[in-house]
């Protein structure tokens, strides 16, 4: 599904990404960890089209398409879903509002017919109900006046009702008290299936103990230095990063 | 004339040359075309007599220059100050005969083939004639006893209620433009609810510059009687020329006691091209005044087209206890010029007001608010609240905020509040995640940013207001 081949990326003339490689197939969870610094969430909105990165060397393919041709949305309408780190306030604009122009964007590039209010409320009602964020919240403006955890709610709320291919989670782990996080894992978890990918990007290894990736991966100064099974994030937890930088060093 | 049948079509194609012709008097002002334009309209001797004592007062005044805008120096020897109200069998009666540049607007605006039929019914109506407006809903009105008709007929058929209030809000020599329509205006609309009526329907007159190198200069005269209400909507737009021309208009609101005017403007005249060429300077003078207690008079206004917008629709709060809103949204793109904003005026005890605007600047745009709050010093308990918040899309916009605070009186309470904020490639980025388009993702941000002014519009209104915004903003991003 997503072929990651010697990819270099900077930013502002820095070099960030030194060379990525890594392939996921439909059906993989792949967890990114990493030191802060790293170049882990650089990975997750290069792929994701942020447009304030430079690819200087390297190319991704998904689903056989040249990803780093396409513009962010039409990524996004080819199933590239990326939860956001800091998930932006859009004031005025309500929540129900947004991710019904968002689906109906998709659904008309796929050459389906749009959802009309009703159909769609219906839709991001039960949705809701799985991240349990109270009915309410569709009539609040985007993000606007949101906790930490209620962002990142949103965003997992956003990706069940977008239904990605791949879905893409940047640190959506970090600030989130137990429960929070329990909700985001358990999004997530119901997103699994066989003809999806997902990639977590994390600092921690908790959000692991409520998802089981298929892959771990250490990011360590723009490298994938390390490669392993859900066992990787368990040693990493205890060792340190430091313990990875040691192990690469020699 | 030829450029006005080729955009109009239909029956134009095929005649009324000479009849078109034949209403347009010769370019240029003096004394003899404002006795030619009250002859033509039949007018009875007290307005000739105003109009001329306009005239002399206009002769006096300059053209004001504290505005924010730059535009040519106007010529007001090389206009035509009236170009007749076609007859009622020129009008287009069907879709196919209405203007193609309203069509293709509408078409533009997505708005549904039903619904156009009904918007192009009203449009047409009032850009061709101003009569037909008031007939469309006379049968209605009148049992309750409403009248709405064109200026020209209420001076004809009430001169009583014209001779009693016209100029009393706005007075002939009030400003270089208000002395200017006084003394030569054309058409326009006049309502009078009578005491204790709720207006049934929403009035509403779509205004149009039809014929070229011809300025407008509507008046409009709206008088709530005591515990009436009414809700008036007015549209405006104007066909695509390369040269600059002049809306002038007056609008003048008078509210008794424990009456309420809503007055709403979409207006969406011509703003000229990418590069500045063309467009309409829209320089109107709108006020109202709350005479009675407990009266109150709101506008709304969103102003997305004009090469340049200079107005300050603005309310006289002399009752006790009256309320005085201002809601707005401006949006300049390319070369485009606003300066608007209000005043409130605070004369009657426990008098409310509040002003929020939305200022939007993309391309080359310039946007400035400028208000004015003044307590009295009789004013014992006046409120008023204002935010003003700027809007800037890409770099090479601008944004301005003049707020003008005058408090007289010690018991006054009175807030503002500014912001300035530019849509960031973050926000952007976000939308587009999604799916959304940039342009769309513009389009939605913006029309987020204006929500609290939208949400006072009528509802259809609103909806229009919305895709308005979409299409003005086109071009602005990439």
């Amino acid at each position: 599904m997503l072929e990651i081949r010697h990819l270099h990326v900077s930013i502002e003339g820095n070099e960030i990404l030194k060379g990525i490689d890594l392939t996921v197939r439909k059906g993989e969870v792949h967890a990114i960890m990493g030191p802060n610094g790293s170049g882990k969430s650089t990975l997750a909105r290069v792929l994701a089209g942020h447009p304030s990165y430079q690819v200087t060397q390297g190319e991704v393919r998904y689903q056989d398409k040249d990803l780093l041709t396409l513009a962010p949305e039409v990524r996004a309408r080819e199933g590239v879903f990326q939860a956001f780190q800091y998930p932006v306030e859009i004031p005025g604009v309500s929540n129900a509002y947004f991710l019904k122009a968002a689906l109906n964007e998709q659904r008309a590039f796929r050459g389906q017919e749009e959802l009309d209010a009703v159909d769609f409320l219906e839709t991001l009602k039960q949705k809701m109900k799985l991240v349990e964020m109270d009915s309410s919240f569709a009539n609040r403006p985007v993000n606007e006046g949101f906790s930490g955890g209620e962002k990142k709610r949103n965003e997992i709320l956003q990706m069940l009702v977008l239904e990605p291919k791949l879905a893409i989670l940047d640190e959506t782990d970090s600030g989130l008290d137990i429960d929070a996080l329990k909700v985001v894992a358990s999004g997530v978890n119901r997103l699994r299936s066989p003809d999806r990918a997902i990639l977590i990007v994390t600092h921690y290894q908790r959000l692991l103990n409520y998802i089981t990736p298929d892959f771990v991966h250490v990011l360590v100064d723009g490298r994938i230095v390390l490669s392993g099974d859900k066992q990787l994030a368990f040693q990493l937890e205890e060792k340190g990063y430091e313990w990875v930088r040691e192990s690469a060093a020699s | 004339m030829n450029e006005a049948k080729a955009l109009i079509g239909g029956e134009y194609k095929y005649g009324f040359v000479t009849d078109v012709d034949s209403d347009t008097i010769p370019r240029g002002l003096n004394e003899d075309v404002i006795r030619l334009i009250s002859k033509k309209k039949k007018e009875p001797k007290f307005m000739l007599d105003w109009r001329l004592k306009a005239y002399h007062r206009w002769l006096k005044m300059s053209e004001p220059e504290w505005q924010n805008v730059v535009h040519p120096p106007i010529d007001y020897q090389d206009m035509i100050y009236y170009s007749a109200p076609k007859s009622i069998t020129d009008a287009p009666k069907n879709l196919d005969e209405v203007d193609q540049e309203i069509l293709k607007t509408y078409e533009k605006l997505g708005i549904p083939l039903v619904e156009q039929k009904r918007l192009a019914g009203v449009a047409v109506d009032a850009i061709f004639d101003s009569v037909s407006v008031a007939t469309t809903f006379k049968d209605t009105l009148k049992k309750v006893g409403v009248i709405f008709c064109s200026f020209s007929e209420a001076v004809r058929n009430h001169p009583d209620l014209i001779i009693k209030y016209l100029g009393t809000v706005v007075p002939y020599g009030d400003n270089f433009f208000a002395a200017l329509n006084s003394a030569v205006f054309s058409d326009g609309s006049f309502c009078y609810i009578p005491r204790g009526v709720r207006c049934p329907l929403e009035l509403s007159t779509y205004f149009r510059i039809n014929s070229a190198e011809t300025g407008q200069f509507e008046r409009t005269l709206i008088i709530a009687e005591e515990g009436s209400y009414v809700s008036y909507l007015e549209g405006c737009t104007a066909p695509i020329r390369d040269k600059n021309q002049l809306h002038a208009a007056v609008v003048e609101l008078i509210a008794m006691k424990d009456s309420e005017i809503k007055y709403s403007t979409v207006q969406n005249w011509y703003a000229g091209d990418s590069h500045g060429k063309g467009g309409i300077y829209n320089f109107v003078t709108k006020r109202g005044k709350c005479i009675g207690d407990r009266s109150k008079i709101s506008w709304t206004q969103v102003e997305t087209g004009s090469a340049i917008t200079w107005k300050y629709p603005s309310v006289i709060l002399q009752g006790d206890d009256t309320i005085g809103e201002f809601y707005s949204v401006a949006l300049t793109n390319h070369y485009q010029q606003a300066d608007t904003g209000t005043k409130m005026i605070h004369m009657g005890k426990n008098a409310r007001s509040t002003i929020i605007s939305k200022g939007i600047s993309a391309g080359h745009g310039r946007n400035t608010y400028r208000g004015l709050v003044k307590v009295q010093p009789n004013a014992q308990g006046a409120k008023n609240y204002t935010q003003c918040d700027s809007l800037l899309i890409g770099d090479r916009s601008s944004a301005n905020t003049f707020p003008y605070i005058e408090v007289k009186n010690k018991t006054a309470s009175v807030e503002h509040e500014a912001s300035t904020s530019k849509i960031s490639e973050d926000q952007l980025f976000y939308c587009q995640q999604r799916g959304i388009s940039e342009e769309n993702a513009v389009s939605m941000i913006v029309n987020g940013f204006c929500k609290e002014v939208f949400k006072n519009l009528p509802m259809e209104f609103a909806v229009e207001a919305a895709k308005l915004l979409g299409v003005s903003l086109e071009g602005s991003v990439g």
